[in-house]
């Protein structure tokens, strides 16, 4: 039955395997897919199934590689590349930007480039400056890639299965605290189209704007609103190029008020380009300033204390929300309902560099 | 190109001498026609004309057939034409036009004819290297028969992602041919000014992959050397460098001579110019009566001819209308 439940890890195996089941084109390489660990489990099995013609390890040339399956896509294969942080795809970049990304509109149309590169967000347990950076915004700024954050398994299976029909290059982003996480996932092959946007929550008194793991942080939050009686609405963007523009405008236009909760840096990122959207197009229909909340501009550390200082607490993230929403109490943590209060209070007792206790690290 | 079968191994024949001739003289003809009226401002876009290294395109390609691809830089007008790429559509991407062979979107250094192979040249050095890799990755993949060329400059085995290719071929042992075109010069910078002295073909035998060096200048041994190597690639040796010490006549991105710079000793030059690739083969042919002197003027008659058809046309061609580009492939039907 469609209940059935997987982890995003498991979702993202069964939509690989699903695919290089489904077309002999298809092809998986990636430094470490054939690993005992199997890129936490979303490669695990897959080279004893399909060969290790078909899925493969690779030299460690981020660069190489990504024009060599630029080739290979363009001779009629569509692979799957994996990299297990975005930091390295950053070696790539010459040949997603001006190769992948360029190559159908460069030549007038008469080629196009359909390969997914997925890569991995790090966050906590000490990752640090050059193993936690989301880049989101970076490759969204690019015409012709496609971007790609899912946050449920189910999105996770049917945007992969998407990404890997698709014509064009689709740069497919996991964070890395979604792998664990459970949810129902349809057995069968069906793909959730790209380019729209999912309202994974109704409300009437301000919008949430996120993706990926933020939007599970954005229904936690819209929950405590709820018993401080602001109904939220979460849109989960799933896509974040092409923007599903319309899904978020006919949100704000609904609300009037939005905080955009991305997990990116502040300047010129991804949030900056949401708020854009939002202020030219309704700035008249806004009953409050929009409002983003992002990282500060900086690397991320490696000690816990100051990783738990850098990224967004839930604490910061209901009052970010209750002032977007107008709230009275936006600034008076102590007008909270106790159980919200208790709630923060437990969860700042927790470790904050791990999704949750069963995390036991390394990676 | 059947007829003449990719292993010619023995002394050429008058066929293949006859088609070498004509690639030579035609691409010499083509880069001299842009640069006699680039002057009108009407072709507006970067060209860097091969004027000086027409033997290599037309050497690699008479040893290729049809089904086998080629991917290039930024001096990649001799190996689209050798290749069979379309005159007229060249032409009319030079001169940004709606018939061009990118719809006007690429220009001179974004040239693509997939009906012959053509998968693409661009601008970035090094940049298509790993894509004709790939090619042949597929190939390799897909069992296929074809097998794919590089053709690369000095200053590409420079870049970190040449080694990249080189090593995944060489590792893979995939059907590549990897053509490098030694003109000595990286835009201004000589040769011995980026690189140590040492061969540089070794590179790619240092990657594990055998690596001749062969005049550059000279149509026919680029094509006897060349044959030997696709034979063995698509013989499934494993991947093959050729290495083709060769000059530029012309500025490194212009219609114009530029000797006056200073950047090149006048012996060197004039040394080089003497080993001209197209008067090589043209007094080679008349020698042993390939062509007598007023066939090879009724060749060249008929390439003058072929080439003013294919500026007509350009020049008189619409643009492209301004609008969205194709940023975006569309989905497939069966989605």
């Amino acid at each position: 039955m469609s209940e059935r439940t997987l982890t995003f890890a498991q979702a993202i195996l069964e939509a690989t395997d699903q695919c290089l089941a489904a077309d002999p084109s298809v092809i998986l390489i990636g430094e470490g897919v054939p690993d005992p660990k199997g890129i936490f489990g979303t490669t695990s099995g897959l080279r004893d199934k399909y060969g290790p013609s078909r899925v493969s390890d690779m030299p460690v040339s981020e660069n190489g590689l990504t024009g060599i399956l630029v080739g290979a896509a363009l001779r009629g294969l569509r692979p799957i590349l994996t990299h297990q942080r975005v930091d390295f795809s950053i070696l790539s970049f010459d040949q997603l930007f001006n190769n992948a990304s360029k190559w159908h509109a460069m030549f007038g149309g008469r080629a196009s480039v359909p390969l997914t590169v997925r890569m991995i967000i790090g966050q906590g347990w000490g990752q640090g400056a050059q193993h936690a950076q989301n880049l989101h915004a970076v490759f969204s700024h690019v015409p012709g890639l496609k971007v790609v954050m899912p946050a449920t398994p189910a999105d996770a299976k049917g945007l992969l299965i998407s990404a890997v029909r698709d014509p064009n290059p689709v740069v497919f982003i996991e964070h890395r605290w979604l792998h664990g996480v459970s949810g129902p996932v349809p057995e069968g092959g069906a793909a959730v189209p790209l380019g729209q946007a999912r309202v994974a929550r109704q409300g009437k008194d301000v919008t949430l704007v996120a993706s990926s793991w933020m939007t599970l942080q954005a229904q936690r939050v819209a929950g405590w609103l709820e018993t401080m009686g602001v109904q939220a609405e979460v849109v989960d963007l799933r896509t974040l190029s092409p923007l599903d523009a319309e899904t978020v405008l006919g949100s704000v236009r609904k609300t009037g008020r939005v905080l955009v909760m991305d997990l990116g840096w502040r300047h010129c990122g991804y949030a900056a380009e949401v708020l854009a959207r939002i202020a030219e197009t309704l700035h008249g229909q806004l009953r409050a300033a929009p409002a983003r909340l992002t990282l500060p501009d900086e690397p991320a550390p490696s000690s816990p204390a100051l990783a738990r200082a850098y990224y967004p607490s839930a604490r910061r993230m209901l009052g970010e929300a209750l002032a977007a929403a107008q709230h009275p109490h936006a600034r008076d943590e102590s007008s909270w309902p106790e159980p919200v209060r208790a709630e923060l209070a437990r969860l700042e007792a927790l470790p904050a560099d791990v999704p949750d206790l069963s995390f036991k690290g390394p990676f | 190109m059947s007829a003449l079968g990719p292993s010619a191994q023995a002394r050429p024949t008058a066929a293949l001498l006859r088609r070498l001739l004509i690639d030579v003289e035609r691409i010499r003809r083509v880069e001299e026609r842009i640069a006699e009226l680039y002057a009108e401002q009407e072709m507006r876009c970067p060209v860097h004309l091969c004027i000086g290294q027409e033997a290599a395109s037309a050497g690699v390609s008479a040893a290729l057939e049809v089904h086998d691809t080629a991917v290039s830089g930024h001096r990649a007008h001799g190996h689209y034409l050798a290749k069979g790429g379309d005159l007229n559509a060249m032409i009319a991407e030079i001169y940004g036009k709606a018939t061009g062979c990118a719809s006007g979107r690429g220009g001179s250094m974004h040239l693509i004819d997939l009906k012959c192979g053509f998968l693409g040249s661009t601008p970035i050095v090094g940049g298509t290297v790993p894509v004709g890799v790939g090619a042949a990755y597929a190939m390799r993949l897909r069992g296929e028969r074809s097998i794919s060329v590089v053709y690369l400059g000095d200053a590409a085995v420079e870049e970190g992602v040449f080694h990249e290719s080189l090593n995944f071929a060489a590792l893979k042992q995939l059907p590549v041919l990897f053509v490098c075109e030694n003109n000595l010069y990286s835009v201004y910078t000589r040769l011995d000014d980026r690189q140590p002295a040492r061969p540089l073909h070794r590179l790619a035998a240092a990657h594990g992959i055998p690596a001749l060096v062969e005049d550059g200048n000279d149509a026919v041994a680029v094509y006897e050397r060349a044959a030997e190597l696709v034979d063995k690639v698509r013989g499934g040796a494993g991947p093959a460098f050729l290495e083709l010490p060769t000059y530029r006549w012309r500025e490194h991105c212009g219609p114009n001579y530029d000797q006056e710079l200073g950047y090149r000793p006048d012996a060197e030059y004039a040394d080089w110019k003497k080993l001209c690739p197209v008067e090589r083969l043209r007094e080679r042919c008349l020698r042993e009566g390939v062509v007598d002197a007023a066939e090879l003027k009724a060749l060249q008659e008929r390439l003058e001819a072929e080439i003013d058809e294919a500026f007509r046309r350009a020049k008189q061609a619409a643009y492209p209308e301004p609008g969205p580009s194709p940023v975006y492939a569309g989905n497939d039907p069966d989605e």
